[in-house]
């Protein structure tokens, strides 16, 4: 449900698995025409621009696929439907019980965003801001910048801009500095500009004339809004379809152009897919649902799922959406730690982690872009069970335990006892992961979170390296080393860990520590890096974790110079 | 002479068309030039920058550096006379601007879809479409065997089958094609193909193929002077071999088009697409219909960087066929994978030199030898390579020199054109080179590319051209080493590593001489369409395409200076190839320069008419004529009258003179004969230079480009706001080539990194911290070319490979600077790791080479 199973193959996925559906060698056996199905549409009731809309649309039809293939609103574009361009990034505001009638508007990437999640949102569109012929201030600040080129991704990096100025326009005394700006605008790829005229907009579109949507400072939209919500109890989405308007996914966008229609023979075909679309506001109700319906699929952010449509074409006609489950949006403290609800965004968990875990929320804002993190979700990230997810490393690290609800009841389990294979978790049919219980960390403990991939923004790793431990005068206790991209799974690796435990700190500790690395862990070469590079790699995020346990102190090193007190050892851009 | 009287005119200056009858026009016009200089010479005191275009976030964000605050004020910005905004920024920021897929159709229009081989090289025995055809949705199905006309759709030389028939070279190759009632259905039916593919040994190493004669086309040499004796008379020589990487191009908007069937047995296609001509003749050709019954247009793409030269035809081929054949309008549009698979890239090229030099690290001749991967057709391999040797001596005289130029074959998609055209790619052996024979002869880098740059005496290229404008790039040289603080930066980093183990800092100049022509003389041409309605508005058409390069906003500016007219005058539509025919592609850089001239031709033809009448007509001193901010005027001194432009042309219409012009252009000078391998291939050279300065972790492989300097030569900037876009954004897509992009094939050679989640273009946080960029001011192009500025779509993208060379500097301190480390590219984290590990496993002490 979340970053990123499909594009990843890091273990131990064979490689010819990657070619695609569209280049299968071998004679498919399957050619009847599939029996004709009724569609079953399910009614989405939002607001787009400030404007109410009801339309039916399949499960698996997408934000992007809604604006530009039902409403014919094209500003929106599809640059890769995966979600890692941001040509189609759109803005979503949900009410919420902590900002009243003010709405916040988050980015997400149209193409990854099932349209069934639209139900009593506003979305915001590159076509809803400007005021007839005045440009919001983002868009005249593009404009004055040069900072359209092609012009093809200024569209999503206009909505990004949007996000971060009603954010700068709410809380005004913010600074606007690097952090937040890479923050907005690291989603947003564009191969025209090399970016310098995009900062300049963002760094001043606050001088614009401030120009407002016409829908914009609507109190009254809010309270709109949570009416439309009110009035889609789960049953409702589950039930019966409530048309039976036949069509193809596509086709609704033409229909809206100039020339008559197709001759009736023609057009129910293709991709007309049955499906269902459920969205319970409940626990028991989740689980009362997954029982009936042991096909459907989970969904929550949609990061990694939606790539089953987009890039393999599998049907997603089954989906019992988690995202307003109210118990697995709940975040409930206690003595020694949180139970985090699974459908909680990374972006959500951020003021928590950065609190308590720094480390754990640095890497966070490496963890896919803005898009990806007001959507995805911690329960997706480990249910998706990706040897290169971000956070279960670090959650290994930190002893985390899942609470797993059934029909059945529930149980706990200690994360490293989830995974067990190359995406096999030990998660039974029917079963749900609710919540994920963080201890509190103590004074003394120590976290270190390293991600490395080939690019520093919006990228996967290649390899994850996370060390904990507490500091026992020069000594080493407690201590949990876990990796990302060194094996089928995420894991803990208590070879190393055993090499250390109670070890003050020297040279020879850790050479001992990186031959038990070696001798444990055999990664894999894919498109991300080398298992030579990998391997080379992690060893060498031990020597640098050993450097920054010392860094009061002179050593000597391989090379043979001396490091000087609070010498550099990594880079601050990547240093957390 | 009589009281011309005024009429209204909106559209050319909408604040004066209601003033009094009798205002005294020409003082307006002297006080609106006066301003001009007035602001020309404000501009004076800070040479070559823009009011107000300075990197304002870093100046604001970075502490302790002086806070110059931004003006803010949007009118005042980029004031310069020339700096006009795209013309299409609004509708870019709102949403409004339409890309092919954007275009409206006919509510029956299909959905397009090719299949695609999955097999490197095989013989395809067996092609069941019958579950295709009988897929829900899918309304024709085509092969090979449905072509009317030509299969092979080879742009320069056979070798580009539409579909695969008997044999099979690439994976990714189109082997038929779905179309259906919606884009899912056609994607989902071709995946009932029952396809038989019996596999070929796949040649997937152009080293190897190389060695094999397996060439795309023959070899090609180019030789100066004696090479053999000048290295066997060198004090020192040198080897290496350097692997530079491809590219993809990654144009936001995919291959798109939208064929539509005309009321005869023609289309007009919509066509994402740098060459609308050929296009149109391969269509033509495909169809086997004349060249008339074929209109190809398009209004800009979303992107193209060369990938849209001659990678955009199939698509629009494949589509126009469906639209023939079914009779309805056919939308094709590639998915993300689909389109990295399908396409060629920038080529791969594996290089090697074999130099000889003196004490100083001047050069004193050798050998070069340049192998581009060109995939498993010709595509546009021959010049590609042609002008990677072109440019195997970048700034640098070679002495007595030899430079050949392979063309290797290997099973891949065949590479194409890309921003720089194989120019990146010959440059790199040379400034690899540079700071191989820095280290060897213990030398600042820069002092031997200093050296080595073309000089008086030396003056010639090893294919034969004389440099003009040599001494330009010294001075570019010289006042970028000023300006970026050069050698204090040097000692400070050369201090700092010494005491700084694991992080080290690098730093390097790297010179760009590129030359701008195609080097295929006879595309060296252009047409424009000028039209004047009777309202004074101007509509300009030309050959050239928009893909957000800024051609059609100075092919306006260019009008509109020729006819004195304000830029919202004119307006320019869709490039159509029912408008201005057989056009050359929009590459080359040479956009603005041959249209532009063409642009200018036909503007002045017009406006010669329009005196010729106005002379006649209101009996004025031919002479003496001008168009001057919207109006005609006439006379000099106190005797000046003046004639709103709309009446100008109202009265040129009445009295029956034609307000519609056909201008033309063609390059004059350049020459060359591959047989001698000698000539004048090139009408003028750009030149720039950059210095970056990284910081390199070399415990993990990351690294931060921490800071760029650039002077970047246009001559006379048409636009300075567009250029600079130009010089930044190539500069960056090069960081990106030089970094992070990395295309990787497995064994079986399927491109597994097929789009942005594993191919990774630089993205925000990638911008440097510092990034300070001019244009070079005061040195018109030294050629007569349009208002003689130079052409800047592809010189900038080479400044990049500082970034690289700063990258070997910072490694290379890690031996105390004796040797320059071998470093392929991309020099992703990984590469750098590597190349970090290798050098901490050499032996300490002085001799080690680079060779």
């Amino acid at each position: 449900m979340t970053r990123r199973s499909t594009t990843c193959r890091s273990a131990s996925v064979a490689i010819s698995d990657v070619l695609g559906p569209d280049c299968r060698v071998e004679p498919q056996k399957d050619n009847d025409k599939p029996e004709k199905r009724l569609t079953d549409f399910v009614m989405i009731e939002f607001y787009l621009n400030g404007e109410p809309r009801r339309e039916a649309a399949t499960p698996d039809t997408s934000v992007l696929e809604l604006l530009r293939n039902h409403l014919g609103q094209c500003g929106t574009k599809e640059g890769c439907a995966c979600g890692d361009c941001g040509a189609c990034t759109v803005a979503i505001a949900q009410p919420e019980a902590a900002t009243g009638d003010t709405l916040v508007y988050r980015t997400a990437n149209a193409c990854m965003t099932p349209a069934h999640q639209l139900q009593g949102c506003h979305l915001v569109t590159v076509e809803g801001l400007a005021q007839g012929d005045a440009l919001y201030p983002a868009q005249s600040a593009m404009v004055d910048c040069h900072a359209s080129q092609c012009g093809f991704c200024t569209p999503g990096i206009v909505m990004s801009l949007f996000a971060l100025h009603e954010a700068q326009r709410a809380h005004p005394d913010r600074e606007l500095d690097d952090h937040r700006l890479e923050a907005a605008l690291g989603g947003n790829l564009c191969r025209c500009t090399g970016y310098r005229p995009i900062r300049d907009a963002a760094l001043t579109m606050a001088s614009q004339p401030d120009t407002r949507p016409p829908w914009a400072d609507d109190a009254t939209l809010a309270t709109r809004l949570r009416a439309l919500a009110a009035t889609t109890p789960a049953e409702s989405a589950t039930s019966a379809p409530s048309t039976e308007v036949q069509t193809t996914a596509d086709a609704p966008h033409d229909a809206l152009r100039d020339t008559p229609s197709d001759t009736p023979s023609e057009a129910p075909h293709g991709t007309a897919t049955a499906g269902r679309y459920a969205m319970p506001a409940d626990l028991a109700t989740l689980i009362r649902l997954l029982r009936e319906r042991p096909a459907a699929r989970l969904v929550a952010g949609a990061t990694d799922l939606w790539l089953e449509t987009t890039q393999r074409l599998q049907p997603l006609e089954d989906l019992i959406d988690v995202t307003r489950v109210a118990e697995l949006r709940q975040l409930d403290a206690a003595d020694d730690g949180w139970w985090i609800g699974a459908a909680l965004t990374y972006h959500e968990l951020e003021p928590l982690l950065a609190t308590h875990y720094p480390a754990f929320a640095h890497l966070l804002t490496r963890l896919g872009s803005a898009q990806i993190r007001h959507r995805g979700t911690l329960g997706g990230n480990i249910a998706n069970a990706s040897p290169i997810g971000d956070t279960p490393p670090v959650l290994l690290a930190l002893g985390a335990r899942l609470r797993l609800v059934s029909t059945a009841g529930e149980r706990e389990m200690a994360l490293e006892d989830f995974f067990l294979d190359y995406k096999r978790t030990a998660l039974a049919p029917g079963e749900v992961i609710a919540s994920i219980f963080l201890p509190r960390p103590d004074a003394d403990l120590r976290l270190r979170v390293w991600k490395l991939s080939k690019r520093r923004e919006d990228d996967i790793s290649t390899l994850l390296g996370v060390f904990r431990w507490r500091k026992d005068g020069d000594r080493l206790r407690d201590v949990r080393v876990a990796f990302g991209g060194m094996a089928a799974i995420p894991l803990r690796v208590p070879a190393i860990e055993a090499t250390l435990e109670g070890q003050s700190a020297t040279r020879d500790t850790f050479t001992h520590a990186k031959q038990a690395l070696h001798t444990s862990l055999t990664p894999m070469t894919d498109a991300r890096g080398s298992a030579d590079y990998r391997l080379a790699a992690a060893a060498n995020l031990l020597e640098r974790w050993r450097l920054t346990l010392d860094g009061d102190a002179d050593i000597a090193t391989d090379a043979g110079h001396v490091i000087q007190n609070a010498m550099e050892v990594m880079l601050d851009a990547y240093a957390h | 002479m009589r009281t011309l009287t005024k009429r209204p005119f909106s559209a050319a200056r909408p604040e004066t068309a209601s003033s009094s009858e009798t205002t005294p026009s020409h003082e307006t016009a002297a006080a609106g030039d006066q301003d001009v200089l007035t602001r020309e010479i404000e501009h004076g005191a800070t040479v070559g920058r823009l009011e107000g275009d300075e990197p304002v976030a870093r100046e604001r964000l970075v502490p302790g550096k002086t806070t110059a605050t931004p003006s803010h004020n949007a009118p005042d910005r980029h004031r310069h006379r020339h700096a006009h905004r795209h013309e299409s920024a609004i509708k870019h920021v709102t949403g409004r601007a339409r890309y092919i897929d954007d275009l409206p159709a006919p509510g029956d229009a299909l959905h397009a879809i090719a299949g695609l081989s999955p097999v490197a090289h095989g013989r395809l025995t067996r092609l069941d479409l019958e579950a295709v055809r009988r897929a829900p949705g899918v309304i024709d199905v085509i092969t090979a065997a449905e072509i009317p006309g030509h299969r092979d759709i080879g742009p320069v030389f056979p070798g580009d089958p539409m579909f695969a028939e008997e044999i099979v070279s690439y994976v990714g190759q189109p082997l038929f094609a779905v179309a259906a009632t919606s884009y899912r259905a056609a994607r989902l039916a071709v995946q009932a193909a029952s396809v038989e593919i019996e596999p070929l040994p796949a040649q997937l190493d152009p080293v190897a193929a190389t060695d094999a004669g397996e060439f795309a086309r023959p070899s090609h040499e180019q030789v100066s002077g004696d090479w053999h004796q000048a290295l066997a008379e060198a004090p020192n020589t040198l080897t290496a071999e350097q692997f530079v990487g491809g590219q993809e191009h990654f144009y936001l908007e995919g291959q798109a088009c939208l064929a539509l069937p005309s009321e005869d047995e023609g289309v007009v296609v919509h066509t994402s697409n740098q060459h609308p001509s050929e296009t149109q003749k391969l269509v033509a050709e495909v169809l086997d219909i004349p060249f008339h019954a074929v209109t190809v247009e398009n209004r800009r793409m979303g992107g193209g960087f060369g990938g849209k030269e001659t990678q955009a035809a199939p698509w629009a081929c494949m589509a126009a066929l469906f639209a023939r054949r079914t009779g309805r309008a056919v939308r094709l549009r590639l998915p993300r994978a689909e389109d990295t698979r399908a396409t060629g890239k920038r080529h791969p090229f594996q290089n090697r030199y074999r130099l000889g030099f003196d004490d100083d690290g001047v050069l004193l001749g050798g050998d070069i030898t340049l192998i581009g991967d060109c995939g498993h057709s010709p595509d546009l391999s021959e010049a590609v390579v042609d002008r990677a040797m072109f440019h195997a001596d970048n700034a640098y005289s070679l002495g007595a020199a030899r430079v050949t130029g392979h063309r290797a074959r290997t099973h891949t998609a065949s590479n194409t054109a890309f921003r720089g055209f194989g120019g990146p790619q010959g440059m790199m052996i040379i400034e690899r080179a540079m700071d191989d024979i820095a280290r060897h002869r213990r030398l600042d880098p820069l002092t031997v590319r200093k050296r080595n740059l073309y000089r008086a005496g030396r003056e010639t290229t090893h294919y034969g051209q004389a440099v003009d404008q040599h001494p330009l790039m010294a001075e570019i040289i010289e006042r970028l080493e000023a300006s970026s603080d050069y050698w204090t930066r040097r000692e400070a980093i050369t201090a700092f590593n010494r005491h700084s183990p694991v992080i080290k800092r690098g730093l390097a100049l790297t010179p760009v001489k590129f030359g701008i022509s195609f080097t295929a003389q006879h595309l060296n041409q252009a047409g424009a369409l000028l039209h004047v309605y009777t309202d004074g508005s101007v509509m300009i058409n030309h050959g050239g395409t928009e893909m957000g390069q800024g051609l059609h906003t100075k092919v306006c500016q260019v009008v509109a200076r020729e006819l004195g007219l304000d830029l919202d005058t004119v307006r320019i539509s869709a490039t159509r190839t029912d408008k201005v025919p057989n056009t050359s592609p929009t590459a080359a850089s040479s956009g603005a320069d041959l249209n532009g001239m063409a642009a200018r031709d036909a503007a002045s033809q017009l406006r010669e008419r329009l005196f010729d009448f106005a002379a006649e007509h209101y009996a004025l001193d031919r002479e003496g004529l001008r168009l001057l901010n919207g109006e005609l005027v006439a006379g000099v001194g106190e005797v000046t009258r003046s004639l709103p432009w709309g009446e100008l042309v109202q009265a040129a219409y009445l009295n029956r003179v034609s307000l519609s012009a056909t201008g033309f252009y063609s390059t004059p000078l350049i020459h060359y004969d591959r047989d001698s391998g000698q000539g004048r291939p090139f009408y003028y050279f750009a030149y720039g230079a950059s210095v970056s300065e990284v910081r390199v972790d070399t415990l993990s492989g990351e690294y931060r480009v921490e800071r760029v300097d650039i002077l970047h030569d246009v001559g006379d900037s048409l636009n300075p706001a567009i250029d600079r876009g130009q010089v930044e954004g190539g500069f960056i897509q090069g960081m990106g080539w030089m970094t992070s992009e990395e295309l990787r094939w497995n064994d079986a050679g399927r491109l597994m990194t097929d789009g942005p989640a594993t191919y990774k273009i630089p993205t925000y946080g990638d911008l440097p911290q510092v990034f300070n960029v001019e244009l070079l001011e005061g040195h018109p192009n030294s050629q007569a070319s349009i208002y003689r500025s130079k052409a800047v779509g592809e010189p900038p993208f080479m400044l990049c490979m500082s970034v690289w060379s700063a990258l070997r500097d910072a490694l290379s301190s890690l031996v105390d600077y004796r040797v320059s480390p071998a470093l392929d590219t991309p020099a992703t984290p990984e590469r750098v790791l590597m190349a970090a590990e290798a050098l901490r496993q050499m032996p300490a002490g002085p001799g080690a080479s680079s060779s």
